[in-house]
């Protein structure tokens, strides 16, 4: 039995077993713990979540390796963690701390306003952000095992989020309706390598599994998202950014299961107490979107 | 609080075609939803106890146990999915689904099912950096190899008496296991497409 580790079907194969969970960020052990208790799939191990990178402002980096090693001690399920746009020190040390999956993340500060992280030469998977198809396909050339449309992190507002999970799956639309000696035209434009542009036509949908990020703050959001067509959802500031942390995760879970059952829906959003306050993107100014963040 | 158990199929007329149940809490659900369509068999998500009536065969998907034990219950899907297994239905649990069907779990966790004689260690390669790939030989599916995908796999760490191991890996630990109708593997065959595994569990059921 000759065995070959860390290929394309075993980074696929992990995004693909993490589908219609729920991601959550923690910023503590104890977070990580109400996260699995709750039902999440994998923890996305942070020092701040976004709404309070956006607060704090500055330079937001890679977590502290010792809050990593807490969090993995904690919990049996998958634990993630982000590097900087183009940092590719950063993703090493994550690797070298055996994280399960590293989220190449507008998040956080971009160390390279040109260059993503080459992700084929990497052990341990990625996932990337995207607002369209455009951005889906170029990190997946780059090596990317899971996308998840961007949305505007931290501030509990799905409107991004659906934009851009909308652009995604009407780009997928428009590539099926094509003749084959039309993707080359629709490469160029896309921006995006060629074969990965003939798969996705061919497949009609992306080649990795696609799930939403950025601003889901109910369980209602996180059906929305489902049926928009993503396969999971990462929550952010949204569970320990509630006033019931416990119970806002866990209906959560149950809104992602039953996506698309409303009596369920109803009965997990009810009674679950003040969600995060949120924010109406035209108080964001343009320069402090993190979603416009990666090229 | 018991819920009461779905009634099975009758024995059906023989052109009709087999249902097949996959619990569908998360986790690699569709892959598993096309290998049973493949074979022309009937595929239907199981959410909840409702979803289970009329059910020929179950197939606990690979994705994270720690989440599927606890959404089995909160859904009150442990005592229908029991039920089905006294009835004689047969099982096929992947990666996760294997954790699920254990007796025993390494490390004094609980087990959640005990439906497979066996002790099962989850993570028992450690995690995604140690995932891989490898050629099977699985005699009773046949001589052409079956190419597994491993990811954050458990293995079998201890047999029980009326348990038959398929396949090891290169530690000699059972990968792949039978036991009356529950067959269980530490691999994905839903990830490839190698359908043999999927046709074993059809060819389970009464007819």
């Amino acid at each position: 039995m000759t065995t070959q580790t860390s290929t394309w079907a075993t980074k696929v194969g992990l995004a693909r077993m993490l589908s219609g969970g729920v991601i959550m960020d923690v910023v503590t052990a104890d977070h990580a713990r109400i996260a699995e208790e709750a039902g999440a799939v994998a923890v996305m191990a942070l020092e701040r979540v976004p709404s309070d990178i956006r607060k704090f402002g500055g330079v937001a980096r890679m977590s502290d390796p010792k809050l990593i090693e807490e969090i993995k001690e904690a919990v049996t399920i998958p634990v993630m963690a982000k590097c900087r746009i183009g940092h590719i020190a950063e993703a090493q040390i994550l690797q070298a701390l055996s994280v399960d999956f590293i989220d190449e993340s507008e998040v956080l500060t971009p160390a390279d306003e040109e260059h993503h992280i080459d992700k084929h030469r990497f052990a341990v998977p990625f996932v990337c952000g995207c607002r369209d198809l455009g951005e889906a396909l170029r990190r997946i050339g780059e090596g990317a095992a899971m996308i998840r449309t961007k949305g505007e992190a931290g501030t509990g507002n799905i409107v991004e989020a659906v934009r851009h999970m909308r652009a995604v799956q009407k780009g997928i639309r428009e590539l099926q309706g094509m003749r084959e000696d039309e993707l080359y035209a629709a490469a160029k434009e896309l921006r995006a390598p060629l074969a990965v542009v003939q798969e996705t036509a061919e497949l009609g949908e992306l080649p990795v599994p696609n799930f939403s990020a950025g601003g889901v703050a109910t369980p209602a959001d996180a059906s929305l998202m489902r049926q928009l067509g993503a396969q999971a959802v990462f929550v952010g500031s949204g569970i320990f950014k509630s006033e019931n942390p416990d119970r806002v995760a866990r209906a959560i879970v149950k809104a992602t299961t039953h996506y698309d059952n409303p009596d369920i829906l109803a009965e997990v959003s009810a009674g679950l107490g003040e969600p995060m306050h949120g924010l109406e993107l035209g108080e964001i100014p343009v320069e402090e979107r993190l979603a416009v963040r990666g090229w | 609080m018991a819920s009461p158990a779905p009634a099975l199929a009758e024995s059906p007329a023989p052109d009709r075609r087999p249902r097949v149940g996959i619990l569908a809490l998360q986790g690699a659900v569709r892959e598993h939803v096309e290998a049973v369509r493949a074979l022309g068999a009937e595929a239907v998500l199981v959410r909840l106890p409702s979803d289970m009536a009329g059910l020929d065969a179950l197939i606990l998907p690979g994705g994270e146990s720690t989440t599927m034990r606890r959404l089995i219950d909160l859904y009150g899907l442990r005592e229908p999915i029991l039920a089905m297994a006294r009835q004689g239905a047969p099982m096929l649990g992947t990666c996760a689904g294997m954790i699920l069907l254990a007796n025993r779990l390494a490390d004094d966790e609980e087990p959640v099912l005990c439906l497979l004689d066996a002790t099962v260690q989850r993570n028992a390669y450690g995690r995604q950096l140690e995932s891989f790939e490898a050629d099977l030989d699985i005699p009773a599916i046949g001589d052409e190899p079956l190419h597994g995908v491993f990811i954050r796999a458990p293995v079998v760490s201890e047999l029980g008496p009326g348990v038959e191991v398929l396949a090891r890996d290169e530690a000699d630990r059972p990968i792949a296991v039978r036991q009356g109708r529950v067959l269980a593997t530490a691999f994905h065959p839903e990830l490839t497409g190698d359908r043999r595994l999927h046709r074993l569990l059809l060819g389970m059921i009464d007819r």
